[in-house]
């Protein structure tokens, strides 16, 4: 049987952003697949090091627009490790408010995005519209819907009090009442199952000697989320990861509506406890020495790494984003799928290229 | 006005290409189309295709390694084309200027007709950015016929 090799993306409808893959085929049979990365590299490392340390957490914070919120919390977390600063309990409390809240809007567009690939457009308009009632609760609480810029070094920038919990806790009710509705149809119809279901399998044995991390590696059967390492509040608020057994596409999915909901429970618990006192405290001098953090984000593992000599200025600022760990299960699921199934399976990781390419 | 015109910005088509930024301004543009903003109610849709496309959305700075992608596709358009930059990155290169790897705003590559400024920019204003774009694809298409 002769081999065609040809290319997916870098521009195709079906990615919202810049990635190519070369697949080889056999007749309709993916039989290799090589990605193509490269398209949306910006060198924001190199830039991090000639910026004044207090304002790379607006720079990390454009890592990734989706996630914004868990990068800006990273780095930050980094700082106060290397500065040995002691963040308020309420600031914890509403730093995993927010992470939560940005796991939910994260979600809910995967949801709406895989929908979207499937030819299922009417679900991807129900989710979408949920997911803007999440928005409206970050704009009213920080100030803006996808680049919240409201975790700082020392503490976060805003406070929840009074009114505004009432109307956010209003809010949230609203989003569970939409959500209730479309979570049975993503997890039961027919469509969904019969593209998913099979498709794209990642060994559980393979998926953890790949390094796979997140949604990906926990629809493979292994329990693994940094949120157990009890960064900010998530020690007190105390969660058990999500974990399917499937190892197909269709358990990738299942964790992440089922996280959903389990996001939704930590907001709620996160803002019930709010704990009384200051928001943020001052910060002075500059970083020295070296400190690591990991944090979960919507799609996996995200690690920072940073070397400080005591100026304004980090030596070294080293970030691996959790779909630079998740690109390789890509090289394992598509051979043997069939070239109809590519944009679902591609998908099925969340990949997010601004996120693997800085 | 002619009649293509006139049905050309009754119904503009969208083509997005996302540079090389964050994402945040795509998922604006994407929530644009979704039902609380829905611009499909002016016609106005979103292409996969640059030659099936009258306006060009555009977020992000440009690179060195995606510039030939952004002048192929915006070479590809039919005439009269509108070019919508995005974002303060898309602009000006924004929080990236000093990236490296960054050339900066995409007017330093393809001419631009209509800046849109905010990071990231909220789905009213890109909908305000479209509506003046049309502005500028009207007198276009009159001077074309």
């Amino acid at each position: 049987m002769p081999r065609i090799t040809f290319p997916f993306g870098p521009q195709h409808p079906v990615l919202p952003e810049a990635i190519q893959l070369q697949l080889t085929c056999e007749d309709e049979k993916v039989v290799e697949v090589t990605p193509v990365i490269g398209y949306m590299h910006r060198g924001i490392e190199k830039a991090a090091e000639g910026n004044p340390f207090v304002n790379n957490v607006f720079l990390c914070e454009r890592v990734c627009g989706i996630c914004s919120f868990m990068h800006a919390l990273t780095y930050c977390q980094l700082i106060e490790g290397l500065m040995n600063i002691n963040v308020p309990p309420r600031a914890k409390y509403l730093r995993v408010f927010w992470s939560e809240l940005s796991r939910i809007h994260s979600h809910m567009l995967w949801i709406g995005l895989l929908a979207d690939a499937l030819g299922f457009e009417s679900l991807f308009m129900q989710c979408w519209r949920a997911r803007e009632v999440i928005l409206d609760v970050l704009e009213m609480t920080t100030g803006q819907r996808v680049i919240q810029s409201s975790c700082v070094i020392g503490g976060v920038r805003r406070n929840i009090d009074g009114e505004l919990a009432k109307t956010v806790f209003n809010l949230l009710d609203e989003f569970k009442k939409q959500w209730d509705a479309i979570s049975p149809v993503v997890q039961k119809d027919y469509t969904i199952r019969a593209r998913t279901e099979g498709k794209g399998i990642l060994p559980k044995e393979q998926a953890w000697e790949l390094g796979i991390v997140g949604p990906t590696l926990r629809a493979s059967g292994w329990a693994h989320d940094c949120r157990l390492l009890g960064y900010a509040a998530y020690g007190e608020l105390g969660f058990q990861p999500v974990v399917e057994e499937g190892c197909d596409s269709y358990a990738r999915t299942l964790v992440r509506v089922r996280e959903v909901d389990q996001s939704l429970e930590l907001a709620y618990k996160a803002l019930n406890n709010l704990p009384e006192g200051e928001i943020a405290v001052k910060v002075k001098g500059f970083p020295e020495g070296e400190a690591a953090v990991c944090v979960e984000q919507p799609r996996g593992e995200l690690f920072e790494y940073a070397r400080g000599n005591g100026t304004p200025h980090l030596e070294r600022l080293k970030i691996r984003t959790p779909t630079f760990a998740n690109i390789p299960a890509l090289l394992v699921m598509l051979p043997g799928s069939e070239l109809a199934d590519v944009p679902v399976i591609t998908l099925s990781i969340d990949p997010c290229i601004a996120c693997t390419e800085r | 006005m002619g009649l293509i015109t006139k049905s050309r910005i009754k119904s503009p088509w969208i083509v997005h290409y996302s540079c090389g930024g964050c994402n945040g301004c795509d998922i604006e543009i994407l929530a644009c189309l979704t039902p609380l903003y829905d611009v499909e109610r002016f016609g106005i849709l979103n292409m996969g295709n640059p030659k099936h496309a009258d306006i060009l959305t555009v977020t992000g700075p440009v690179n060195h390694r995606n510039y030939r992608v952004l002048k192929n596709l915006y070479e590809q358009m039919p005439d009269p084309k509108v070019v919508l930059a995005i974002g303060a990155c898309a602009c000006t290169g924004g929080v990236f200027h000093n990236c490296y790897n960054v050339l900066g705003g995409i007017d330093k590559v393809i001419p631009v007709d209509v800046y849109i400024p905010g990071c990231a920019p909220r789905p009213e204003t890109i909908i305000d950015g479209v509506i003046m774009a049309l502005k500028k694809l009207n007198e276009k298409g009159s001077k074309a016929e």
